[in-house]
């Protein structure tokens, strides 16, 4: 989950980094009073899950609380990239004399924890990294060991921070690693983290992603869902425990599996070439070992879509018995009844395969059909779904 | 041959007593796995009988390994204790780990991993990994053992249905051993590890690797068949309708701006000479053209 960046100033106050005083607001009028509270200059930022909004003009300095409520109600309702801001982020504003760019990764590639640094850091970091790579440092951070003192001081010299920020630097990334290991992040990134006129260093803005395995040990990690954004369908999967993904194609799918699933939308988008450019309308994974009863979860899920024409279910039963599979397929059909309407494509293979493909022969129900391979299954539901 | 397993490979089963864990033994017992005993902290001493076999359970995978002679384990302890039982598994030096357990944190990943690269002597598979087969010898973890025999077709995967799917496409050929390496974005054995072991397999003619979105592994993997490999190899990619920022089941099937898209995937998989299907049944073709099966 990428949180919006009031939520990751606040994550950071929380463990020491500092930060300015700040507060969110939903109107015009409650900027104004959060500008009164924090006096003196403020800027008024959107809060957007999408990087550039400063170029779009969603980050505007005020010079007084009847501007910051002016400079709310031009920011607030804008479309940036297509993210509405529902939000802005009252800060104190803070005379800025360097800026610099530090954050922690996870690095794939090297399968461990990365620190990149520059003190060039700004707008044009990627710029920076592009252009003139030397001046961001990339230092490999043992998930074992941390960043201790001692490594943040290697980080420091090797990105040539200045000796009078050194030991402030140094703080603040001793502090942004409790940040990622101890809320379980897979990035923090601050950007600028800047030295003002009077020598303080700050992490003026900043994002954060949290890793979704870890909920069960971040109780506090609920309350940043950004539940406005959810999409209601996804929304339903999830309290269900579904793992689904809206799309926005027309051809409904359900399997077993990431990569399978990952692959019935690929076989999916291809069939549909030749149907006139249909589509997979959502990914929906119900897992190792689904039972009947998830199965009929998924089903309604995907049946209220109603961007849905047709559904492809493409099962490989391994530790998935086809039988449950097919059950699962008869029971929400008897569920929804009169408001199931769309064509069903069913395609079978594995464990318990005679069995489940008998039930569906039996149930006979004239919405469903079977076919032998994954191929055909998906050229018959695009072909469906064009109709 | 096979590869990371054979037929004397002695299995000890983290978290056996679970759920899961037993459901589990009794498949890989029924596939010919030699499981010698289990690991449950806290219930060591006891004996469970599984299906006429009389297994012990071990406070520790030390304790399992100096009784049993015990030189794989797969562990099926949820993602909470996960970590520990890695550890555990490390520290009694166990020189293979094959983690089948999802939705571990990233964070407990990469610091087993890390811990395991310190000590130099644990191949981890996994985590979030089917596991494992070398048909009619071996078999560690969850792969359904009945969808086909042994062969000369070698297999990596990250995904777990699509090692399943084309196991069953090729079921007439047979495998000398299928890996499946797990979705998550830090994995202890990865695609090159596997290809390696193919190409150095003499009972292995050809392989086929099959990749997913999220990550750079298949590009590393293409420049390393380009550099090592002789023997042909096949490639599949899962996941080229997956949109920008939305994670595709799998942890690490994320596509972040141009960086782990599938179309990046192929083109390296191409440009290293690989043939690389459209769908996993034309990956079997291509596979069966090059073998004239």
């Amino acid at each position: 989950m990428d949180l919006f960046e009031y939520q990751a100033r606040d994550i950071f106050e929380k463990h020491g980094v500092p930060v300015l005083a700040a507060a969110i607001a939903t109107t015009a009028d409650e900027a104004e009073a959060a500008a009164t509270k924090i006096g003196g200059k403020v800027v008024v930022k959107a809060q957007v899950k999408v990087g550039g909004r400063g170029k779009a003009g969603g980050v505007k300095l005020a010079e007084n609380p009847a501007d910051a409520r002016e400079k709310a109600g031009a920011i607030l309702g804008m479309d940036i990239k297509g993210h509405e801001v529902r939000t802005v982020m009252i800060a104190a504003a803070a005379p800025i004399e360097a800026e610099y760019y530090l954050a922690i990764l996870l690095d794939r590639s090297n399968r461990t924890f990365l620190v990149m640094a520059s003190v060039s850091g700004g707008m044009d970091i990627e710029e920076v990294a592009h252009t003139a790579p030397e001046k961001l440092a990339k230092v490999p951070v043992s998930a074992v060991d941390g960043i201790s003192p001692t490594k943040a001081a290697e980080i420091i010299k090797a990105a040539n921070f200045p000796a009078d920020v050194a030991d402030q630097v140094a703080h603040v990334l001793v502090k942004l690693w409790e940040v990622f290991q101890s809320e379980d992040a897979t990035l923090v990134e601050v950007n600028p983290l800047v030295k003002t006129k009077d020598g303080k260093v700050i992490a003026l803005d900043g994002k954060v992603t949290l890793d979704d395995n870890a909920d069960f040990r971040q109780p506090d990690h609920e309350a940043l869902i950004d539940q406005a954004a959810e999409n209601p369908l996804e929304a339903a999967a999830k309290e269900k425990g579904l793992n689904y993904v809206k799309l926005d194609g027309e051809v409904g799918i359900i399997g077993n599996g990431a990569g399978l699933v990952m692959s019935t939308l690929d076989v999916v988008a291809y069939a549909g070439e030749k149907h006139g450019g249909v589509r997979p309308a959502n990914f929906l994974d119900i897992g190792g070992g689904a039972s009947a009863q998830v199965m009929a979860d998924g089903l309604s899920i995907i049946l209220g879509d109603k961007d849905v024409k047709s559904v492809f279910v493409n099962v490989f039963g391994g530790i998935t018995a086809c039988d449950a599979v097919a059950t699962g397929i008869v029971q929400a059909l008897e569920l929804l009844g009169s408001k199931a309407t769309k064509p069903i494509v069913v395609r079978l293979d594995g464990n318990n395969v005679v069995e489940g493909r008998a039930i569906l022969d039996k149930a006979a129900h004239p919405l469903v059909q079977q076919l032998d391979t994954m191929d055909g299954a998906a050229n018959r539901a695009a072909e469906l779904a064009a109709k | 041959m096979s590869i990371f397993l054979n037929e004397n490979t002695k299995v000890i089963v983290q978290g056996m007593t679970g759920s899961e864990g037993t459901k589990h033994t009794r498949r890989m017992l029924a596939s010919g796995t030699k499981i010698v005993g289990g690991v449950t902290p806290g219930k060591g001493g006891q004996v469970i009988d599984i299906d006429g076999h009389q297994l012990p359970v071990f406070n520790t995978v030390a304790e399992a390994m100096s009784a049993t002679g015990a030189n794989a384990s797969v562990v099926f302890v949820p993602p909470k204790f996960a970590k520990a039982a890695v550890i555990d598994a490390i520290d009694a030096a166990m020189p293979l780990v094959v983690v089948i357990t999802e939705g571990i944190p990233v964070h407990d990943s990469a610091s087993f991993y890390a811990y395991s690269l310190t000590k130099g002597t644990t191949r981890i598979v996994g985590p979030n990994c089917p596991g494992l087969i070398s048909p009619g010898k071996s078999n560690i973890g969850i792969i359904p053992a009945d969808i086909t025999g042994a062969g000369p077709i070698g297999l990596v995967s990250k995904s777990g249905t699509l090692t399943y799917q084309m196991m069953y496409e090729l079921r007439d050929i047979g495998f000398s051993t299928a890996v499946g390496i797990g979705g998550d974005p830090v994995i202890g054995t990865t695609h090159i590890d596997c290809l390696k072991a193919f190409q150095d397999d003499p009972e292995t003619t050809a392989i086929v690797m099959i990749g997913e979105i999220g990550g750079d592994a298949e590009e590393r993997a293409a420049a390393f068949i380009a550099e090592y490999v002789t023997k042909p190899v096949v490639g599949y990619v899962a996941g080229f309708t997956a949109p920008e920022g939305k994670t595709m089941g799998h942890a690490g099937a994320i596509v972040s701006g141009s960086s782990g898209t599938a179309q990046a995937k192929k083109d390296a998989l191409e440009a290293a000479g690989v043939k690389v299907g459209q769908t996993p049944s034309e990956t079997a073709r291509l596979l069966r053209a090059i073998l004239g099966r």
